[in-house]
Parts: C-alpha cells; structure tokens; sequence
C-alpha cells in the first residue's frame, strides 16, 4: 500500500480522537464510590468464589435465556431473508433501518405495556430489531456474490429459482456463519431483556447485584460465559432441528394477553397527551417544544458525548488487545489466556458490564464508557487479531513493539477502521439504553417517561433515538465510502 | 429449506401465543411495587400469598416486578388483580383503572414519612429543617415512581429550596429502591439521599446500619403512602362478595411475622380519597398529567 494513501485514514483518526477529548471536558467521567476498588475487589472475589446453589431458578432462567434467544433469533432470520430479498424497494430498506435503530429492551418495555409478561413480548423484543439487521446483512451476502451461475440459467426462470440454484448456495456457508454469530448476540440480548423483568439470566443477575450479593451473581456470570463458549459443541447442525423445535416450548408460561390492551395502547396510550386532552394543534406544540427543551435536546447531547468517547475508547483498547491472540505475538499459552480475555470481553453484554461497574464506581458517564470500549473492542480485538494472524512476514521481520508498529498496525489498520466505523451504531444504540442504568442519555428520558406511565412521550423519545441512529448510519457510510474501507458484515 | 424454516418458524409463534397454561384464568394473582431487595420481597409476598389462597379458598400467586411502573402496567392490563402500591403508583394505577379501589393500608401508612440521611463525611447533623448545607453536594432518590424515595423528598426539597433538585444538588441519581439508597450513602457513593422511613427503622432494628457512616439529617412531615389497591372487575370474576373477602383478609392478617416483614403493626381500611393529598402533590410537580 502505498504510504501516501494512508494519509485520509490518519487524519480521520485524529479528528475523531480531537473530539473525544473536546467531548471529555464537557462528560461527568468522575468516579463518586467511596471505596470504588474495595467494591471492585469485592465483585472479583465473588467471581472466584462462585455460589450455584443459591437459586433453584437459576437451570430454569438459563433454559429460558437459551429458548427466548433461539426463537428470536430464528423468527427474525426467517423474515429477515425475506426482506432481504426486497432489498433493492427503498421501502424496504427504510423499514428495516427503522426497526433495526431500535433497541431490544426498548422494543421489550414497549411490549411489555400491552402483551405484559407473555413470552411472545421477549420474543418480538428479539426478533424484530434481529429482522432488521438480518435483512440488511442478507442482502449485502447476496450483493456480493457472483453473477455469473444466474445469467447461464434458462430463460424465463424465477426469482425464486434463481435465487435457489444460482445465487444463495454461493453465500449458503457466510449466511450460516453469520446468523450463528447472531445467535452468540441473540443469546445476549436474551440475558439482558430480564433486567427489565422477563425470565431470563438478567432478572436474577440483576436482583443479586442490587443486594451484593456478588458469589451469587458470579456464578451466573460464569454459567453465561460457559454456554456462550461452548456454542460450537453443543449447537450442530443435526441437534439445530432439536433446538428450534423445543426453544417455543421452554418460554414459560407468562400470563393471557389481552387484547384490548393491545387496541389501548394504539389508540389511546401513544396518543400525544394535549390531543387526548383536547388542547388542540397549540396545546401539542407546545408539548412537543416541552419533551425538545427538556428531555430530547440534553438526551440527545449525553448520547453523542457518550458515543464519541466510547468509539474512540473502543478504537484504543482494540489496538491494546487485538496482539494477545494474534500469531505474531507471544506463543501459545499467552494467546490461549489472550482468547479467554477477549471471550470474557464480547461475551459480557455492555449493558450487564455498565450496570456492574456502576453499581462499583457511582454514577458518571466513566463506567459507560469504560462499559461500551471494553465489550466491542473485544469484539474488534478478536476479529483483528484474527486477520493479522494471516499477515505473512520475512523471517527477518522485526519483533516486539517494532513489529506491532511498523509491520501489523499499518496493515491492518483500515480494516481496524471499517470495523470500528461499522460498530459506531451500533454503539450509540448501546449508549441511548444504558440511559436506563441512570446516565442522562436519551434512554433516561424514555425510561423516565415510561415510569411516569406517559408513553407518547416515551414513544417520541424511542424515535428521536431512532433518528439519530439512522443518522449516525448514513454518516458511517459516507465516511467508509470517502476512506474506501471494506467490510465484511461479521460483527 | 427455507420452507421448513418458514413453517418451524410458524409453528413456533403460534405456540408461543398459546403458550397460556388453563389454570392461569382462575389465579388470582397479585403484585407489589419492587422498593426493596428482592429476596426481601419474595419471602414475604409469599408468605402473604400462602395466606390469602388460605383464607380466600383460590389459588393465590405473586409476581415480582423489576420497576414501579411495571407493577402499574400488570395491574392496568388485568395480569394482576390485587397489588401492594406506594402512594404515588397507587394513584397512578386507580386513575388508569377505573372501578379500582383501595382497600387496605398500614396502620404507618396514614402518617408516612420520609428521612433525609447523609454521610458522615459531609458533617451534617440532624435539625428542624433541611439544612442549606446540602447544596452542592450529591444526592439520591430511591425509584423514579416512588413515593417517599422521590415524589415526597421531591416536593419538599422545592418547597426549602424552591428549585429542582437538580439545581440544588451537584448531582442527582435514583437508586431503584430504598435499600439501595440506604447502602449508597452509607458507602458515601452519594453524599445525601432520601428513603422510606420504615426501610430506615427496620434496617437499624435489625443492626444492619453503620450508624457511624450514615445519618438522618431531617424528617418529613407526616403524608399517606402505602396500600393495598384491587381492581373493581374482580368480584365478576372470582364470585360475587370477593373484594369484601379481601379487604377482610387483609384486614384480619395479624401473623406476627409476615407483619414484622412489611414492617406494619396491622392493615386498617383505606378509601381512594385517603390518597387525595398525594395527587395533588404529583400534579403540582409534573408527575401525573
């Protein structure tokens, strides 16, 4: 490559590290625990000195944390590749951006208000933001592959046919690959929805470390991290059918939904407050300008602030983690620790880790932030490490620090670049949620909303976030596109 | 392939709405607003569920909640029949669900209050008023729908301060729950917080405060809270005379332990108009539309 054409790519990099750093001077970063790090010591303590027994609920919880995720997941690849294949409608597309910019627990709490503690709201939770994001993923796979085996088909065959013989077996085994990786993230998803009260993981890891009790909660910690881990030796293609046919069956039973909840929440409930009230247009401009002043304009600011300095962050500690599991580093053991570091890392969900290091250090943007880097750069970490291990270089290549700076960084580095600009989102999709843990992001205001039983407001604050993630998106695009950085859609 | 998928995927919605065991539809079942730690509530609820499947001769289930405003919303969309409210959510509930009654509330309820406490760090001692000392300094409320965690403290650091919390404090957060509040400020995590005054009593009771850690600096005014509030369709559901049953039952509790756990020394009537001061109190600060 040549040297000059990096440039773009540096001077992308420290922009957005300048404004990190503007955006650390306006962020509440301090640590308010008293004694932050005999809490944290306290939590490690109680992750060596796990307590399983402590709850008979605990097999029960991780059942159904498994079965919510495999329902979801598998609803949402089934009408993602749906959709996929109308990608081309810009209808289509819209709707997918639409509900793909929307949280799991966001979709979850709107639910909740209608379906109640039914297993379909934690399954809808899942799949429609997984649809969303199955359908565009789907269709990038389809884009690339080649056109050739479609044009030597006969005249006058169908889309469908076409399709069937000519194009998906081409992608069959990246369409695999990825919707497995999505069932890592469905299983997730799946622990966190019960910090809102669904009976997954998250409900009772929740309740354990509001008391304290951390052996308790280490325990669960490490039953997730176990089944995360082991995914690939007890999910098979012949045990799949299996799962898929048992994982409706383990939801647990909830309670009747009723209807007319439903047909309230539409016509009623969501109904801008002034219009229910019959204040007219001017009473509703007023309220709008009320939820803008107060509520969408400061959320809006926390989440960018949050989101810039968790992007950058995520960027730093990726390039500090990738070299553990890289070949280019280290020897076998070290690597081996390396891969469980960063397993530990992605398979911890950010919203579980912001809650534990808040409940650690106090409430600022600093655990968020730690929170978000910590979980994607893992997440980047391993994907990058993994390509720098197929880096071939001379025998007499330099080693240590040297060869980290001056042979793998630089060859690496613009997929490092995709990588983090692809997750940007998906981070700031991240940050307006942990808004819920306290944080004054936009999911504060909406969690303050729904508390207060005032869900046209939450509603309007659910598509500000909407809006912005979107927004975010497109930006994402554009500056991939003026970097010319590929990605290959695996995170 | 794909239609296999498809048909699984079919299959697996329709069961998941049918998922409904047929027993449900006779349960009464009941929540209780989370203001507490959790393994607290789950061994007393049930124990009052135990009770009232005792005295009412149907099965009886508790449902723990993770938030305030989800016990509202069960009880609201007829998944809860009977719940323990605090004031503010009881309001809330009674509003959305109309026919709704309160039936029974602690003989404490009547005159609630809620305890200001603080750090010892921060050098505050206990006056007759909130003392001006506790600008600037960091400060939590228990849940965003609590009553005496939030909407109370509220109300009265406006009235001293006449302005938000917000404004008063260097930072304001919300613990979720009373205990949560209470351990928060004696780690010094916040420098003040404000909770439940019977969460405050029964932990001290029980020894589990760091008296030389955490203090009350002021005590509220006395104002109602807690209740047990029932929808109005229950009698059509579960027998004519049901909601009678109840509020009877509930009034008749006097297992010394199960009341010890609330903490309350017994249950006594309570009416929709008992809660008429804390409406007022929610609309005035922008609670309640």
């Amino acid at each position: 490559m040549p040297f000059m054409s990096a440039y773009p790519t540096v001077r992308v990099s420290l922009l957005f590290l300048a404004i990190a750093i503007g955006c650390a001077f306006f962020a509440d970063l301090s640590i308010t625990a008293a004694n932050p790090w005999k809490d944290l010591g306290n939590f490690f303590l109680g992750l060596v000195t796990p307590d399983f027994f402590s709850y008979q609920g605990l097999a029960t919880a991780l059942l159904r944390t498994v079965a919510f995720a495999f329902v979801g997941v598998a609803l949402g690849s089934v009408f993602g590749f749906l959709l996929a294949l109308a990608f081309k409608w810009t209808a289509v597309r819209v709707f997918c951006s639409v509900i793909r910019s929307v949280h799991e627990l966001f979709w979850a709490l709107i639910f909740l208000q209608f379906f109640g503690f039914h297993p379909l709201t934690g399954v809808l939770a899942i799949a429609i933001p997984y649809c969303g994001i199955f359908a565009k993923v789907y269709s990038e796979i389809l884009d690339e592959v080649d056109p050739e085996p479609s044009r030597a088909l006969p005249r006058g065959t169908g889309v469908v046919s076409s399709y069937l013989y000519a194009r998906i077996p081409q992608c069959w085994e990246q369409i695999k690959t990825y919707t497995a990786y999505r069932l890592e993230c469905g299983l997730r998803s799946s622990a966190v929805l019960g910090f809102v009260g669904l009976p997954t993981l998250g409900f009772y890891l929740e309740s354990s470390f509001a008391q304290g009790l951390y052996s308790e909660a280490g325990a669960m910690l490490i039953l997730f991290y176990l089944l995360i881990a082991t995914i690939p030796l007890w999910l098979r293609r012949q045990t799949l059918p299996f799962y898929l046919a048992a994982a409706p069956f383990c939801l647990g039973d909830g309670f009747p939904i009723v209807w007319g909840n439903v047909s309230r929440f539409f016509t009623e409930d969501i109904i801008p407050a002034p219009l229910r009230q019959g204040d007219g247009w001017a009473g509703l401009a007023d309220w709008f300008a009320d939820i803008a002043v107060t509520e969408a304009l400061p959320g809006i600011w926390n989440t960018l602030l949050l989101t810039q300095m968790a992007l950058v962050l995520t960027g730093l500690i990726t390039l500090l983690v990738f070299p553990l599991i890289s070949r280019q580093f280290g020897n076998r053991p070290t690597r081996v620790g390396g891969h469980v570091f960063l397993v530990i890392l992605r398979s911890t969900p950010e919203y579980m880790l912001a809650y534990i290091l808040l409940q650690i250090w106090g409430p600022s943007m600093l655990p968020a932030v730690v929170a978000l880097a910590l979980h994607n750069g893992g997440i980047i970490g391993h994907l990058v490490g993994r390509q720098s291990s197929s880096i071939g270089l001379r025998p007499d290549a330099a080693r240590g620090l040297s060869r980290y700076g001056f042979e793998i960084v630089p060859r690496v580095y613009r997929s490092f670049l995709a990588l983090l600009f692809y997750r940007w989102e998906i981070i700031m999709r991240e940050t307006a949620i942990l808004g819920i843990l306290g944080i004054h992001t936009l999911g504060f205001f909406v969690d303050s909303a729904i508390q207060n039983i005032q869900f046209d407001r939450a509603l309007i604050l659910i598509g500000v976030t909407a809006l912005l993630n979107i927004g975010i998106d497109k930006l994402s695009r554009f500056i991939r596109g003026r970097l010319a950085l590929q990605t290959l859609p695996t995170c | 392939m794909l239609q296999l998928m498809v048909r699984r995927a079919l299959l697996a919605l329709a069961l998941a709405f049918s998922s409904v065991s047929a027993s449900m539809a006779d349960t009464f079942v009941f929540t209780a607003i989370p203001d507490e730690d959790e393994t607290k509530l789950i061994e007393r609820f049930q124990g009052v569920a135990d009770y009232l499947a005792e005295q009412l001769g149907v099965d009886v289930r508790y449902v723990p909640v993770k938030s305030y405003a989800a016990a509202v919303t069960a009880f609201r969309n007829n998944q809860v029949q009977l719940a323990w409210f605090g004031g503010l959510s009881g309001v809330q509930a009674r509003r959305l669900v109309p026919g709704s009654e309160a039936l029974a509330q602690g003989q404490e309820d009547e005159a609630f209050e809620t305890y200001f406490i603080a750090h010892s760090s921060t050098g505050l001692e206990e006056a007759e008023t909130l003392s001006d000392d506790v600008r600037n300094r960091t400060f939590t409320f228990g849940s965003k729908g609590s009553t005496s965690g939030r909407l109370m403290p509220e109300f009265y650091l406006r009235e001293r301060f006449d302005a938000a919390p917000e404004e008063v404090f260097s930072r304001v957060g919300f613990s979720g729950n009373h205990t949560r509040t209470l351990r928060l400020v004696e780690a010094g995590t916040f420098e003040v917080g404000a909770l439940n005054f019977q969460v405050w009593e029964k932990e001290l009771a029980d020894g589990t405060i760091d008296t030389d850690s955490v203090k009350i600096i002021w005590r509220t005014p006395t104002y109602p809270d807690y209740q047990w509030t029932v929808r109005g369709d229950v009698d059509e559901r579960f027998g004519e005379g049901f909601k009678e049953r109840v509020q009877q039952a509930l009034l008749e509790l006097d297992d010394p332990e199960l009341l010890a756990s609330f903490p309350r020394t017994r249950f006594i009537p309570a009416s929709n108009d008992d809660y008429e001061p804390i409406r007022a109190v929610a609309e005035q600060i922008g609670v309640l539309d």
